[in-house]
C-alpha cells in the first residue's frame, strides 16, 4: 500500500515528523519499505515553463528534432522572454505548459543539465519526461502539466507534480486488510504516535429508502449491497490535479473522472467501489453464484467461463460483472454516461480469492476483497463517492438509497485481563490493556479478571484470545518485551542416531572428500545415462505436479547424478581432481495412495496419524562419493597417484568404521559400475548379508554418456541402514589386551584367480582359531610358474596368546590348521 | 716416570687425538687393550715382590680408571658430535608440500551443527522429519486456510498427483507437528532440514534451502522467553552483546508473530551514510527470521491443552545466515559442488574473523 504523508496528514492528526511515524508504523507491525520522495534526488531548480513557439527540424540522422521557446519566467536570460530547448518529443502544443530542467540541475542517476550545443542550436535547459525526474516509467512523451487553473510560470514544477512529499510503501501483512486504506492508516498512525483520528467514514449503514434500485441478494457470499444514483453528471468535466497526484502517488492510473473518484475513494476507504452505467442497466440487480457452463465478457473484452464457485452481479441480460473481481462489458462508465449507479458491496474474501486467481484477474479491488473489507464502511464510501461526483461533475445524488442486506455483527471473545501480561512478558496491567483496546476501537467490558471484547467492524483479524494479545503487544511496542532463556528440562544431548550421521560426514570430510548439497530433481536421462535397467528399483521414482523444470519432473532415488553433474562443472571449470560427497534424502514411490486430511479443530485420531506418516514416498538418507582425476596429483616425491575403485571402497569403509561398523564386500554388477571393478558392501544382520551400497570405478559407458574423466569412480550407500547397522552391534565386551609375546609367520596361499582374497582371508580366520591376532595381506602375484588361471596370496599372521608366551610350535600348528580350512573352502594350495 | 704413568700418559694424549669414534676404537684396543702396556703392566704384578704388589696394583688401577674416565668422556663427546652431524645430514626442507587429500564440510552443514550445539548446550532436543511431507503437516495443522496462497502451484511443489495432498515441505515446521503429535511435553526441540519453494534459480535465491526452527511448548513460555532464547543464540553465533529486535508481522502458525533482526555483528549498529557497512547495508540490523507465540489453533490441532501449555516457535534460513556471516555472495555457489567452495568455510566460520 502506498500512502502520501499529505494525505494521512489530511485525515489525522499525527504529531511526528515522517521518518519518526515511518518507524512508528513498522513497529506496529506496518513495516515502511520504502519513504519515496522523489525530489530528493532531483538537485537544482524544475520550473513551469510554457512553450511560446516551435519548429520541427529534420535531421540527417533521420530524427525531427523541436526548436522550441519556453517562457520560464524570473529564470529567462536578462532581457528575453525565454529560453531556447532542443527537445525531442511532439506530444506538446504551443501554449502548454511543461517542466523545464534548468542548465546547473542534476536530475535522478547524476545526469547534469547544461547549456550546450546541438543540432545547431544553444540548448539551454531540458524539458522532462516523467522517467527523467524519476517520478514514473513513461517516456512516450514530455510532461504536459495541467492548464487548468493556469500554473505561474517559472514556479517550482515538482511542486505541483506532487513530487515534493513523502508516500510511504507500506507492507500490509494479510491480516491486516483494515489497512489496505489512507483511513486505515491514518488511525494506526494517530494511535501509536497519540494523535488523533475522527472517521470521515464514520456514518452509519442507514435503512433501505425501499424506493432505490432494486437489488436482490440470492447468495450469502454477498451479506451487503449498497447503491446510490448519481445523475446529469458532465461527462466531459476533468479529474482535478490533486486527485491525479494522489493516485499517481498511491500507484494507480488516472482514466477519466468517473472512475478517478471510485478508486480514489477506494484508497481512501479501503472500500471498493463499482459504477454502472445507470442506462444501460436492465431491471433488477440479481447478486448470485453463476451456474455451470455460463460465460461471462469483461471489461477486458474477454469472455470468460465461469465455475460455480464464481459470484455474479447479474441483471435481466445476464452476468454483468464478476463481483468484486471485474465488471462486465456492457454495463462499464463510458466517457458520456451522465447517470450513475454506484456500488459499495461486501463479498466473501475466499470466493473473491478464489475467483480472481482462477481467472488471473488480480486488482486492488479484489485484493482489498479478499482481506476483508470493513462492512461498516460501505455506504459511507457509497455516499463519498457520490458526493465528489456531484462536487466535482455536477451530478445529483438521489435520496433513494438501496441498502440489499445487513452489517453483519461482529464475533464477541472473552479473555483474561492478565493473559496479555502472560503471553507478552510485559508489564501490562489491566487498564492499559483496556485502553489500548478501546483506542483501537474495540468495545470492552470488563468483568472482573476478564475481558468481553467485541472489535469495531473493520478489525475482521480480532478472532481468537491471541490476536487481542498481539493488537495489545503491538501498540505497547515489542521493544518493551523483556528478554529471558527459559530453563528447558535436563536434555539426552543428540541421539545415538544423530551422532552417528555427523560423525560419518566428518568421517568423509576428513578422509580428503568436498561436502556438496545439489538440487534433488532429475529426469529420465538422468536414469538413462546410469545405464539403469527397467525394472531397476531406482526408477521407481516420485513425480512433480509442479516441477521447477519440464526436464527434471523426477525426484533424485539415488546421488549420482547430482553428483555426477558436478563433476562435470568442477572439470569444464579446470578442476580435474575431484572428490565430492553428499549425504540426503532420496525418494523412493511406493504407491502410498492419498494423505488423509483431518479436521484441525482437535487432535487427529491415532490411526490418521499413523496413516499421515506413513502414506509418503520411502525417503531413506544415501551418501555417496565421486573421484575423478588424481586421488593424489604427481608430486616432488611421488608418482601421481589416480583415483581407483579401492579410494571409493576405502571412502565406504572409512564411513562405516567412523561409527564401528565392518563393510564385508562382494563382488557385483550393478549399474552404473564396472561389472568387474565393482563391490557390494553389505553388514551381517542375523548372520545374513544384507548390502547397503556399492563403490567402484564406473561403468567406461556411464563414464561416456556423462562425459566423466576416464576412470571416475564412485561409492553410495544407504546411509540409514549403515546407522541403524550400528546401532544393532551389539554392546562389545571388551577383552583385555594380553601383554606376552606375538609369533609371526608367513603363509603363500595359491587358488583359482577368481577366488576373491575375502573367501581366503574368512576361511584362514575360522581355521587359525582364537590365537590368530591378525593377518595382513601383503602380496598378490601370478605368474605362469603358478600355472594358468591361477593366483598367489601372502600372508602375514600374527599369533598371540591371552595367558602364556606362545611357542614357535603352538604358532604352527594354528597356522596349519588355518591353511587347511582355506584348503576346504577355497582350494588353496601352500605356495611351493 | 714410572713406566705405567708413562702408559697413561700416552693413553690420555691418544684419547685426547682421537678425532672420530673408529679412531676412538683403536685407541682403547691399543691403550687399554689386552696387549696394552697398562695390561701388561697388570699381569706382570705378578712377577713383583708380595711387598710390591699392592702399590703396584694401586698405581695399576689409578691410571686405568684415569684412562678409562677420559675415555668415556672423549666417547660422549665424539658421540654427540657425530650426531649432530648426521643430524645436519638429515636435515630436510619442511616448507615442501606434503601429499594428503583435503577434504571439507558445507558451511550449510556445519552451520546446522553449530546450531544445534547451542541448543543441546541448553537442554533442547534435536528433530527430525521427512522432506516429501502430507499437506496436512505442512498447512492444515499449521493454521494455513485452504485458499492460502503459499498452497498455490506458483509457491509450493506437489507430488504429482496434488489431490492426493502430498507435498515438498515449504518449512520445517511439520517436524513441529510431528513432535507435538508424538512426544509428551513439556518439549523444547529445534528442528534443522532441508526446504522447498517453487522459487527462482539465482544468486539470492534457491528453490532448495535449509532452515533451522525451533519450538519450546511449556507452562508460561511466552515472548519474553522467545526473546532470550534469540539473544542467546544470536550471541553464541555472532559474539557477546549482539542481541535481536522483534519486528510484528504475520504468520498463520504464530500469534503475535514478529520477523527476527539481529544487529550487525561487524557495525554493531555503528553505521551511516558516512560509515557505510556491506554486511548490514549500513542498516544496522541483518533480517534474520521469523518467530512468535505458538497460535493456539495449532496446539488444538495436536490435543494440547492450550489453557495449561504455551509455546514459542521461530525459525531461520541457514543458507542466509552462512551468506551474511561470511560475506558469500552467490548462492548458487552452495550448491554446485565446485570443488573449491567447501573449504573456503573452515576459517570463515570463525566469525570473529570476519568481523576484524
Amino acid at each position: 500500500m502506498r500512502a502520501p504523508l499529505s494525505w494521512l496528514r489530511e485525515l489525522a492528526e499525527i504529531p511526528a515528523e515522517t521518518v519518526e511515524i515511518a518507524r512508528a508504523l513498522t513497529d506496529a507491525g506496518l513495516q515502511v519499505e520504502r519513504i519515496d520522495d522523489p525530489s530528493s534526488a532531483i538537485d537544482g531548480p524544475v520550473v513551469v515553463g510554457q512553450v511560446l513557439d516551435f519548429v520541427d527540424e529534420p535531421q540527417k540522422n533521420g530524427k525531427v528534432i523541436r526548436w522550441c521557446h519556453v517562457d520560464v519566467g524570473e529564470h529567462n536570460p536578462d532581457g528575453e522572454n525565454a529560453r531556447g530547448i532542443v527537445c525531442g518529443a511532439h506530444n506538446f502544443v504551443v501554449g502548454d505548459y511543461v517542466a523545464v530542467a534548468l542548465s546547473g540541475t542534476t536530475l535522478p542517476g547524476g545526469f547534469l543539465i547544461a547549456a550546450r550545443k546541438t543540432y545547431g542550436h544553444v540548448s539551454d535547459g531540458m524539458i522532462c519526461a516523467e522517467d527523467e525526474l524519476g517520478l514514473g516509467e513513461d517516456h512516450a512523451g514530455i510532461i504536459v502539466l495541467p492548464s487548468d487553473p493556469a500554473p505561474q510560470v517559472g514556479s517550482d514544477a515538482l511542486e505541483l507534480l506532487g513530487a515534493r512529499e513523502a508516500v510511504f510503501d507500506i507492507d500490509v501483512t494479510p491480516d491486516m486488510g483494515y489497512c489496505l486504506s489512507v483511513r486505515g492508516l491514518a488511525r494506526e498512525a494517530a494511535q501509536i504516535t497519540g494523535g488523533r483520528f475522527d472517521d470521515p467514514y464514520a456514518t452509519p449503514v442507514p435503512a433501505d429508502s425501499g424506493r432505490g434500485y432494486t437489488v436482490r441478494l440470492d447468495t450469502p457470499n454477498c451479506p451487503l449491497f449498497t447503491a446510490i444514483k448519481v445523475t446529469g453528471i458532465d461527462p466531459a468535466a476533468p479529474t482535478p490535479s490533486w486527485m491525479v497526484r494522489r493516485l499517481q502517488a498511491a500507484g494507480m492510473r488516472p482514466i477519466f473522472l468517473g472512475v478517478d473518484i471510485a478508486n480514489y475513494v477506494m484508497l481512501e476507504s479501503g472500500q471498493p467501489l463499482h459504477t454502472y452505467d445507470l442506462t444501460s442497466l436492465r431491471g433488477p440487480i440479481v447478486v448470485r453464484q453463476a451456474k455451470l457452463g455460463e460465460k461471462i465478457t469483461t471489461l477486458d473484452k474477454l469472455e470468460r467461463a465461469l465455475s460455480v464457485e464464481d459470484m455474479l452481479i447479474t441483471d435481466d441480460s445476464g452476468a454483468i460483472g464478476l463481483a468484486g473481481v471485474m465488471g462486465g462489458l456492457d454495463t462499464e462508465l463510458q466517457h458520456d454516461t451522465t447517470d450513475i449507479l454506484i456500488e459499495a458491496a461486501w463479498f466473501d474474501p475466499a470466493t473473491i480469492g478464489r475467483t480472481y486467481r482462477r481467472h488471473k484477474l488480480p486488482s486492488e479491488a479484489s485484493r482489498r476483497f479478499e482481506r476483508g473489507v470493513d462492512q461498516g464502511v460501505a455506504y459511507a464510501a457509497g455516499r463519498r463517492c457520490a458526493e465528489l461526483l456531484r462536487d466535482l461533475a455536477g451530478g445529483v445524488i438521489s435520496d433513494d438509497v438501496t441498502i440489499a442486506g445487513a452489517v453483519q455483527p461482529m464475533p464477541t471473545q472473552t479473555i483474561d485481563a492478565d493473559l496479555p501480561r502472560r503471553i507478552l512478558g510485559v508489564d501490562v496491567p489491566a487498564t492499559k490493556v483496556v485502553e489500548v483496546l478501546r483506542a483501537s476501537g474495540v468495545a470492552v467490558e470488563e468483568q472482573d479478571s476478564k475481558l468481553r471484547l467485541t472489535p469495531p467492524t473493520w478489525r475482521r483479524d480480532l478472532v481468537d484470545p491471541y490476536d487481542y494479545v498481539e493488537e495489545v503487544g503491538q501498540k505497547v511496542g515489542y521493544s518493551a518485551i523483556p528478554s529471558r532463556v527459559p530453563t528447558a528440562p535436563a536434555g539426552r544431548g543428540y541421539t545415538a542416531r544423530q551422532q552417528a550421521q555427523w560423525a560419518i560426514i566428518q568421517a568423509l570430510a576428513a578422509a580428503g572428500f568436498g561436502e556438496t548439497l545439489t538440487l534433488p530433481f532429475i529426469g529420465a536421462p538422468d536414469l538413462d545415462k546410469l545405464g539403469l535397467t527397467a525394472d531397476d528399483e531406482r526408477r521407481h521414482v516420485v513425480t512433480l505436479a509442479n516441477p521447477l523444470s519440464d526436464a527434471q519432473p523426477w525426484l533424485r532415488t539415488t546421488l549420482l547424478p547430482g553428483l555426477m553433474a558436478a563433476v562435470n562443472r568442477n572439470t569444464s571449470r579446470s578442476l580435474n581432481d575431484v572428490r565430492l560427497f553428499e549425504a540426503g534424502s532420496v525418494f523412493l514411490e511406493t504407491g502410498a495412495g492419498v494423505q488423509v486430511m483431518p479436521d484441525v479443530s482437535c487432535r487427529p485420531d491415532e490411526s490418521e496419524i499413523t496413516e499421515l506418516f506413513a502414506r509418503l514416498p520411502k525417503q531413506p538418507v544415501h551418501l555417496a562419493a565421486v573421484l575423478a582425476g588424481d586421488w593424489l596429483p604427481a608430486r616432488w616425491d611421488a608418482p601421481a597417484q589416480p583415483a581407483t575403485w579401492a579410494n571409493a571402497v576405502a571412502a565406504a569403509d572409512a564411513v562405516a568404521g567412523a561409527i564401528g561398523v565392518t563393510l564385508e564386500r562382494r563382488a557385483a554388477a550393478v549399474a552404473p559400475w564396472h561389472p568387474g571393478r565393482c563391490a557390494e558392501l553389505g553388514v551381517r544382520a542375523g548372520g545374513e548379508f544384507v548390502a547397503i551400497g556399492y563403490a567402484g570405478e564406473l561403468h567406461p559407458k556411464v563414464v561416456a554418456d556423462w562425459g566423466l574423466p576416464v576412470g571416475a569412480c564412485a561409492m553410495e550407500l544407504d546411509a540409514d541402514a549403515l546407522v541403524a547397522a550400528a546401532d544393532a552391534l551389539a554392546p562389545g565386551e571388551i577383552a583385555s589386551l594380553s601383554s606376552y609375546p606375538a609369533v609371526k609367520q608367513d603363509v603363500a596361499l595359491v587358488v583359482d584367480v577368481d577366488v576373491p582374497s575375502a573367501a581366503v582371508e574368512a576361511a584362514l580366520r575360522a581355521g587359525a582359531g582364537e590365537l590368530l591376532e591378525s593377518m595382513r595381506l601383503f602380496d598378490v602375484f601370478t605368474g605362469e610358474q603358478l600355472g594358468n588361471g591361477k593366483k598367489s596370496l601372502a600372508y602375514s599372521l600374527v599369533f598371540r596368546a591371552p595367558d602364556k608366551t606362545l611357542t614357535e610350535a603352538d604358532a604352527t600348528a594354528a597356522k596349519e590348521s588355518a591353511v587347511g580350512a582355506a584348503a576346504k573352502a577355497t582350494g588353496a594350495s601352500l605356495r611351493a | 716416570m714410572e713406566p705405567v704413568e708413562e702408559a697413561a700418559s700416552a693413553a690420555l694424549a691418544a684419547i685426547a687425538a682421537a678425532s672420530n669414534l673408529a679412531d676412538l676404537a683403536d685407541v682403547k684396543a691399543a691403550h687399554v687393550g689386552e696387549k696394552s702396556p697398562i695390561a701388561l703392566a697388570n699381569r706382570a704384578i705378578a712377577d713383583l715382590p708380595p711387598d710390591q704388589r699392592k702399590a703396584a696394583g694401586m698405581a695399576i688401577g689409578a691410571a686405568r680408571a684415569r684412562v678409562n674416565e677420559a675415555f668415556a668422556a672423549r666417547e660422549a663427546e665424539l658421540s654427540s658430535l657425530a650426531l649432530d652431524e648426521r643430524l645436519r645430514a638429515e636435515a630436510v626442507d619442511v616448507t615442501l608440500p606434503v601429499a594428503q587429500p583435503v577434504g571439507a564440510i558445507h558451511p550449510v552443514t556445519a552451520m546446522i551443527h553449530q546450531m544445534c550445539d547451542i541448543f543441546v548446550a541448553m537442554g533442547w532436543e534435536v528433530a527430525d522429519g521427512p522432506e516429501a511431507e502430507a499437506e496436512w503437516l505442512n498447512f492444515d495443522a499449521l493454521n494455513f486456510t485452504p485458499d492460502h496462497p503459499a498452497r498455490f502451484l506458483s509457491d509450493t511443489l506437489f507430488l504429482d498427483p496434488p489431490e492426493h495432498h502430498k507435498l515438498l515441505r515449504t518449512q520445517t515446521s511439520p517436524v513441529q507437528m510431528r513432535t507435538l503429535l508424538t512426544r509428551d511435553l513439556p518439549l523444547y526441540i529445534v528442528s534443522p532440514g532441508k526446504v522447498y519453494r517453487a522459487d527462482e534459480y539465482d544468486a539470492t535465491h534457491l528453490p532448495v534451502f535449509h532452515q533451522l526452527e525451533g519450538l519450546a511448548v511449556d507452562k508460561g513460555l511466552g515472548m519474553a522467553d522467545l526473546r532470550g532464547t534469540l539473544d542467546h543464540l544470536a550471541q553464541s553465533l555472532f559474539g557477546d552483546g549482539i542481541e535481536t529486535r522483534l519486528r510484528p508481522h504475520y504468520f498463520p502458525f504464530t500469534e503475535p508473530s514478529a520477523e527476527i533482526d539481529v544487529r550487525c555483528f561487524v557495525c554493531k549498529g555503528e553505521c551511516g551514510p558516512d560509515k557505510p557497512c556491506r554486511t548490514c547495508k549500513s542498516e544496522g540490523w541483518i533480517e534474520w527470521g521469523g518467530c512468535g507465540v505458538v497460535n493456539p489453533r495449532v496446539l488444538a490441532a495436536a490435543g494440547i491443552d492450550t489453557d495449561v501449555w504455551s509455546g514459542f516457535a521461530f525459525g531461520m534460513g541457514i543458507d542466509r545466515t552462512v551468506m551474511f556471516s561470511t560475506g558469500a555472495r552467490d548462492l548458487r555457489d552452495f550448491v554446485e559442488g565446485d570443488m573449491r567452495f567447501a573449504p573456503l568455510f573452515g576459517r570463515l566460520l570463525d566469525l570473529e574473523e570476519v568481523a576484524a
